[in-house]
């Protein structure tokens, strides 16, 4: 046999990773986000357990203001592929109207993902999150653990993370502790989308260009979802070929002008075009470290 | 029109998947001392290498907290934390991740500063590549000999030394040439991987990506260049066959695998297997996966392993190679880094966790203190953090393990302070100390796989070989001999031996009961039988004694 290539590489860690949580854990979950990495890591985990069925449920914190096309696509694909699906929103929050641009970025987050998201771990009593975030993603990412501990209250300390050898993890916690498990942390988004290719995974279909009605404010495409985007003095929705290059919520992840309609073109313009893919969400950019400040509250 | 554009382009980019394909992984760690400039290093290989997104580096090139860096601050790229960013210093490791048209590469980015130690030691542990950088104003320094030693002691076995800021020093060759003798002689005291010096600035790009101009007297390839060529993975090839089991697959009554991932050696089906601990063997009847049978499986790849015959194997137990084994052993000796503000402790349980399972454990002794700016030995009855010894440990249960310097993967530890769970202390085991003494033997041996191995022994007397001491109870050891004989174990009663005599005994494999004035192993019972149950049931706790029961339907999971 040949020495395998990376892909085959990085496969056989996350394989890894994931049969360590299912086997030293009480209640792990799967954190389904829908988006592209979150669909590499369902196939990963098909893959960890075969010829036996995922061993732990997949949760979506739903904020209510995703795309409907990845809700359409969540309900049929993990039907299809029989995982066990637990979807769970702030309701309290939705019903008392919260959005971003009633609250602002950072709170709408806060109640809507970060709360939660905790609540729906809390509820479930989880004690291992599976989460498809990737070391390359964001810098306050690349220092975080594969198996990265949280407090009784979900918060990471960033200076006090247990060292890491080899694939040696520490899952060890008391009651009320938990961990954030990342079996993608060595993914570039490169990996993730050539991983896509070669093993057919299907994707939202948000991820391939079409013309669609947006808003055009500055290099930001905002796709009309959500009645309540306020619109600016004499703006008008335009019809742009376009797709999404990560996937959240409607009103705060922007499209980008684009032609790739399949997984090769994704690719192809992905080595053509050299932005790093977070650039379009609009909540990362709140302030300097923003992201290492959502992740010591309970973010993802 | 449009097809033919379609055409072209799949034509393109299925020519460029393959390509990408093919790429091997190789993860090199960077180490140096505060301001040798590793960031900077990391920031110029992932800029020229063209692997920075604009944004990120506009982003960059806006927030300059590090002026001495340069016009742009390449180490603002991987300094991911508030507070590195507020110091201009680097506090954790930071993995980043770039490729090149031959390979992808993993950076662990390491701190230098001396307390944290233990992040080199992280980022060392899974590195193929250590790249150590040495300023060329300051020379050789304590720091840049500590970080050698860490690398080879966790087993790195490529180094590529960089002496860095050559342009500070007006690109003189005689600097360099000084700190490359230096080093070398340092060097030459570890264990020896691959070495490669080379001089560079990471400030002005020279030696890094591109070949420098400024240097003409080195005709060396670029650390990029050699980081692109180094032969990485064939080690683990080689190596015996290892596998162990981290979940029993049992979907339904028909389907019976074991998943885990191939440490070391490789695998085929029909290929003979020994199953550790019950000693017994088989063959492997299928490699499964989700894509379908293989037909063989190699190291790394995570697979589903199914047995010609029913066998109770459970997580944590492990398959290996029949002709060569690993060792099995409950008390061994093993480097240590410690990690944990908390100093080592000589009367405090761990947790200690080797491939896939968790045992409780003793460090019994510091054996020495390693200097690491010496190298010498040096007398100590702890560990504090950072610093690095040899130690004696002694599990509850024996583990399957080789030397740290033959498998990696398979004589690795952690321990972990069950109080606190956190993880304190990263072991390379040396080898072990009783169970298996190796015997002098002539060079050129030709019966050396003919040689007993202790798993020869234990799968035939189906316990382990140990000394216990019964304290004064001589009628208890004379019960207990009786009851241990009758379940078939080889076993004996002592009561005046030499520790040598003890240990010959416990290499053959025998139960070897001690009536001595010495205290018993345990708080005994009063009467006889009592006590007698209590050995046994302790025995077989720590699987001194193979349970009757593992050899058949014991499902753990």
């Amino acid at each position: 046999m040949s020495q395998p290539g990376h892909l085959r590489l990085l496969e056989a860690e996350s394989v890894h990773i994931l049969r360590e949580v299912a086997s030293e854990f009480q209640r792990p979950v799967l954190l389904y986000s829908i988006g592209k990495d979150s669909s590499a890591l369902l196939r990963l985990a098909q893959k960890a357990f075969y010829p036996a069925p995922i061993p732990f449920p997949l949760l979506h914190i739903d904020t209510t203001y995703k795309f409907r096309e990845m809700i359409e696509f969540r309900d049929r694909y993990t039907t299809e592929i029989g995982a066990k699906l637990i979807v769970h929103t702030n309701r309290e929050a939705i019903d008392e109207n919260a959005n971003p641009f009633k609250l602002g970025t950072s709170r709408c987050c806060a109640l809507l993902k970060t709360k939660a998201l905790l609540d729906g771990l809390r509820q479930g009593n989880f004690d291992a999150a599976i989460g498809g975030a990737r070391r390359d993603e964001e810098k306050s990412r690349a220092k975080e653990r594969i198996f990265s501990f949280r407090d009784d209250r979900g918060q990471w300390d960033p200076k006090n993370q247990r060292p890491e050898l080899w694939n040696l993890f520490n899952g060890c916690i008391q009651r009320g502790e938990s961990l954030r498990i990342f079996p993608l942390s060595n993914w570039t988004e490169m990996d993730v989308w050539q991983y896509i290719h070669t093993e057919n995974i299907p994707i939202v279909p948000l991820y391939f260009a079409q013309d669609r009605e947006v808003l055009v404010r500055g290099d930001s495409l905002i796709l009309l979802e959500q009645p309540f985007i306020p619109l600016l003095p004499g703006e008008k929705p335009q019809r742009v070929r376009c797709r999404m290059r990560s996937l959240g919520c409607s009103p705060c992840t922007g499209a980008i002008r684009s032609d790739a309609d399949t997984v090769p073109k994704i690719i192809e313009e992905l080595v053509s075009f050299r932005r790093s893919e977070r650039e379009n969400r609009v909540i990362d950019h709140d302030q300097e470290g923003s992201m290492e400040i959502k992740k010591r509250e309970g973010y993802f | 029109m449009a097809a033919v554009a379609q055409q072209s382009t799949s034509f393109v980019i299925e020519e460029f998947l393959a390509r990408e394909h093919a790429k091997d992984l190789v993860r090199f760690t960077t180490a140096g001392s505060v301001d040798d400039g590793k960031s900077t290093l990391i920031g110029r290989l992932l800029v020229d290498s063209q692997n920075v997104y604009e944004d990120q580096l506009n982003a960059v090139a806006r927030a300059s907290v590090n002026h001495s860096a340069g016009p742009i601050d390449f180490s603002l790229l991987t300094d991911g934390l508030r507070a590195e960013r507020e110091q201009g210093i680097t506090i954790d490791v930071a993995y980043r991740y770039f490729a090149t048209a031959r390979r992808k590469f993993i950076i662990a980015d390491t701190p230098g500063h001396e307390q944290y130690t233990r992040n080199m030691a992280t980022g060392a542990s899974t590195a193929d590549v250590a790249v150590i950088l040495i300023d060329a104003r300051n020379g050789v320094l304590q720091q840049s000999r500590r970080h050698a030693y860490i690398a080879s002691l966790l087993g790195i076995p490529n180094f590529a030394i960089a002496v860095n800021k050559m342009d500070a020093v007006g690109y003189r060759e005689p600097v360099f040439r000084a700190i490359e003798n230096e080093f070398h002689q340092f060097l030459q005291r570890l264990t020896a991987p691959h070495v490669y010096f080379l001089p560079i600035s990471a400030l002005e790009g020279d030696n890094v990506v591109r070949r420098s101009r400024n240097m003409p007297w080195f005709e060396g390839p670029s650390l990029l260049e050699f980081l692109e060529s180094v032969p990485v993975h064939h080690r683990t090839r080689a190596a015996d066959f290892r596998f162990p089991v981290q979940r029993v697959i049992r979907p339904n009554q028909d389907f019976r695998g074991y998943a885990g991932q191939v440490v070391s050696g490789s695998i085929r089906p029909g290929d003979s297997v020994l199953v550790l601990p019950s000693g017994l063997r088989s063959r492997v009847k299928s490699i499964e996966t989700f894509d379908g049978p293989l037909e063989e499986a190699v190291p790394p790849l995570s697979v589903t392993l199914t047995l010609e015959d029913e066998l109770d194997i459970s997580r944590g137990d492990m398959l290996a190679s029949s002709q060569r084994p690993p060792h099995a052993a409950r008390r061994f000796d093993a480097s240590m880094v410690w990690l944990n503000e908390q100093a080592l402790d000589l009367s405090h349980p761990y947790l200690l966790k080797h491939t896939c399972q968790s045992v409780p454990a003793e460090v019994t002794a510091v054996k020495y203190r390693v200097n690491v700016s010496t190298l010498e030995h040096e007398p100590a009855d702890r560990l504090e953090m950072n610093e690095i010894g040899v130690v004696h440990i002694e599990t509850g249960r024996p583990i399957y393990f080789d030397a740290y310097s033959h498998n990696r993967s398979t004589g690795s530890l952690i321990l972990i302070d069950p109080a606190t769970n956190a993880t304190v202390g990263a072991g390379m085991i040396l080898a072990p100390v009783t169970a298996e003494r190796e015997r002098p033997r002539p060079e050129g041996d030709v019966l050396r796989d003919e040689r007993i191995t202790p798993i020869e022994r234990i799968s035939r007397y189906r316990h382990n070989g140990e000394a216990i001491s019964l304290g004064d109870r001589r009628s208890l050891a004379w019960l207990l001999e009786r009851k241990l004989f009758d379940r078939g174990c080889a076993v004996t009663v002592v009561e005046k031996a030499s520790e040598q005599t003890l240990a010959a005994l416990e290499d053959a494999g025998l139960l070897v009961l001690v009536v001595s004035g010495e205290c018993a192993d345990w708080d005994l019972p009063q009467g006889d039988a009592e006590a007698a149950a209590f050995v046994i049931a302790a025995l077989e706790e720590r699987e001194t004694l193979l349970r009757p029961e593992s050899l058949t339907g014991r499902e753990r999971l």
